[in-house]
């Protein structure tokens, strides 16, 4: 029968089938952060029990860590409490962890695939909803809570009802100064936050095809925005191209069989989806949010639309939202003066958001009443950075590279934007608060970011 | 309310603790207190005419972050319950495993439930984890609601899926052994 790409990496991975109830999936490559895991390790020393396969854990801290002077501790306590106490569960459980100093550390979902412990095939899970990023290999790679962290460490698996498949086809060729995270704001505005709760979500189609492999990263790491469990894309030449060498990718004969394996990982001709969903790529312009869910979006020429009449809730929860960010409908926000600006995060905190960025503000000035917050996700990606050069044209343009970690995103760290300010992120969460409490966050790709930090206001990056 | 996201029922600032507990005291911190943490009394949960361990909520209710904090929250305040005619799905999984029965109802129902509520703040509501049926005792209404019997029978006997993992491991080894 034919199979989709999910259903194989799936069903390849199934340890038990419980009658009537979920499965029981073996679990290849484990990621923790500070966050999400200490409950899970305490519970393993309550039951007297240690990490199954070690060798399949790694741990980075990123959340809590400062951006700024990561040689001294750090200033919060109960933050550094958080970091050092993954610290001493790496150390007693036997588990790798790239801490804070080691030239590994950096955001979990970039240092994954930057070091080649992603790879396609996989089964993949974190205790964070982006882990979808890692799908763009080619892996069923989701996030999950605290308890599930709890069964991989104990048992190398975790319980789980198998969720439904959706295929996303964007046909078509992207218009010029359009980024994978246009696509991923266009496709879930389409699709509404929670549009695609229960699904499994496979990428394709020809724009999709010519993403590379960071873009690829982009998109699937907003899948959950939409409410899907993961997204992934089929692994492909440029999957290969981008795996190979990488420190922990197979090696030699290991490799070619690898690659013989992975080149099964696609979709068959006839395998059926729940749900299938098509759009044109000719129809994606650059992408900004105007409300407080991933899904409350528009493209930059756009003005803000009217709520749905007939529905009532929705409409409590639409005129909320624009309360919060003191947006009116109708409105355009095109010259909306900005105070903020933030590159980086699990979302663009790559490489060629980077580079994206540098090609946009070389030869320009950051607008004087702009605070940006320039912030690579890893020292992976720093060190990059340098070597071609980037921070030199950065630093002539008026910014200041910062030291790695999930900074501004999540208002976890030293990096909160204040109450009341507006910030064009780069980051995967417009929600309310989410920057710090009060502030005021418009989604977009590192294009856009760049634009805003030039002329002070929301600018098409375009013209 | 809808898509209420998991940032909004715990904020990241909260969730720096190394234990389970005490998450309660900041469930819906930033609509329950102002920013000199005074209590907000528009919001429900400051609403001394509203009290239970049922939390009713809009559709989508539990999107965006995997925190499994945010179902501590619910649990440590003191619900057991959460009914909505739609949940994210990693929040719903969560729940599960914190021993909050969420309960997915149809629109219809719910709409019913929040104007019974508003109605009468005292409307009571029955769950009944082994029929799987949710009844509106202000109008009678009853419907029946999905769960997996594996979760529902953890649910009710208090079974933990680590200990039920731990006792297939003969299985996990054999398909590790399998794939090689």
């Amino acid at each position: 029968m034919p199979q989709t790409l999910f259903d194989k990496i799936w069903d390849a991975h199934v340890v038990n089938r419980i009658p009537d109830g979920p499965d029981q999936l073996y679990i290849d490559r484990h990621y923790c952060h500070e966050v999400t895991s200490p409950q899970a390790f305490e519970g393993l020393r309550r039951r007297g029990i240690k990490v199954m396969r070690p060798e399949r854990t790694v741990c980075s801290p990123d959340h809590n860590i400062p951006t700024l002077h990561q040689d001294q501790p750090i200033q919060d306590p109960v933050s550094r409490n958080q970091v050092d106490t993954l610290t001493r569960n790496a150390t007693e459980f036997g588990v790798t962890l790239y801490g804070l100093g080691h030239p590994k550390n950096g955001i979990i979902h970039v240092i994954g695939p930057e070091n080649g412990l992603t790879l396609p095939g996989q089964t993949l899970v974190c205790g964070d909803s982006h882990t979808s990023t890692h799908g763009a290999l080619g892996a069923v790679a989701f996030g999950i809570g605290t308890s599930e962290v709890e069964m991989v460490l104990a048992s190398q698996c975790i319980i789980q009802p198998k969720p439904k498949k959706m295929r996303i086809t964007v046909d078509g060729r992207l218009r010029p100064g359009v980024t994978a995270k246009d696509i991923a704001l266009y496709i879930i505005a389409q699709m509404t936050t929670g549009g695609a709760t229960g699904y499994f979500v496979e990428y394709a189609g020809e724009a999709i095809r010519a993403l590379s492999m960071e873009e690829r990263m982009t998109l699937c790491n907003l899948s959950i925005e939409m409410g899907a469990r993961g997204g992934m894309i089929a692994p492909d030449e440029t999957t290969f191209a981008y795996v190979k060498g990488r420190e922990f990718a197979p090696k030699g004969e290991e490799w070619d069989k690898a690659v013989a394996y992975w080149r099964t990982l696609h979709t068959d001709e006839g395998a059926k989806f729940d749900r299938e969903v098509r759009f044109d790529a000719a129809d994606i312009e650059p992408r900004i949010t105007y409300g407080t869910n991933p899904g409350m979006g528009i493209g930059i020429t756009e003005c803000i639309p009217a709520p749905d009449p007939e529905d009532e809730q929705g409409k409590i929860s639409f005129e909320k939202a624009l309360g919060y960010m003191g947006f009116e409908v109708g409105q355009c926000l095109l010259g909306t003066p900005v105070d903020y600006v933030f590159l980086g995060s699990c979302t663009n905190g790559r490489i060629e958001d980077f580079r994206a960025f540098a090609s946009y503000v070389k030869g320009k000035k950051k607008a004087p009443g702009v605070t940006a917050w320039i912030v690579p996700g890893s020292w992976g990606v720093d060190k990059q950075i340098r070597e071609e050069g980037l921070d030199k044209i950065l630093e002539e343009a008026g910014f200041e590279l910062r030291q790695p970690g999930c900074s501004a995103c999540l208002a976890m760290n030293e990096d909160k934007i204040p109450a009341g300010k507006l910030a064009v992120s780069t980051s995967n969460r417009n929600f309310e608060g989410r920057q710090g409490p009060g502030a005021r966050t418009i989604l977009a790709g590192p294009l856009v970011a760049a634009a805003a930090a030039v002329t002070g206001r929301i600018t098409d990056p375009r013209v | 309310m809808e898509n209420v996201d998991t940032d909004q029922i715990i904020p990241a600032r909260f969730l720096k603790a190394t234990s389970r507990e005490g998450f309660g005291d900041n469930l819906f911190r930033d609509w329950r207190y102002d920013k000199e943490g005074n209590p907000i009394d528009s919001f429900v949960l400051n609403d001394p005419t509203y009290s239970g361990c049922v939390l009713v909520a809009g559709k989508n209710f539990g999107s965006g972050s995997s925190r499994e904090h945010a179902a501590w929250a619910i649990h440590d305040y003191g619900f057991r319950v959460v009914v909505s005619s739609f949940f994210a799905d990693i929040h719903k999984q969560n729940e599960l495993n914190c021993f909050v029965l969420p309960v997915t109802v149809s629109e219809g129902f719910l709409a019913e439930l929040f104007a019974s509520i508003s109605a009468d703040p005292k409307t009571e509501v029955k769950v009944d984890l082994p029929t799987q049926t949710i009844t509106n005792l202000a109008t009678g209404s009853t419907e029946t609601f999905d769960i997996n019997p594996y979760k529902k029978q953890c649910l009710s006997e208090g079974l933990d899926d680590v200990e039920y993992l731990l006792s297939k491991k003969d299985d996990i080894e054999q398909f590790e052994a399998n794939r090689k």
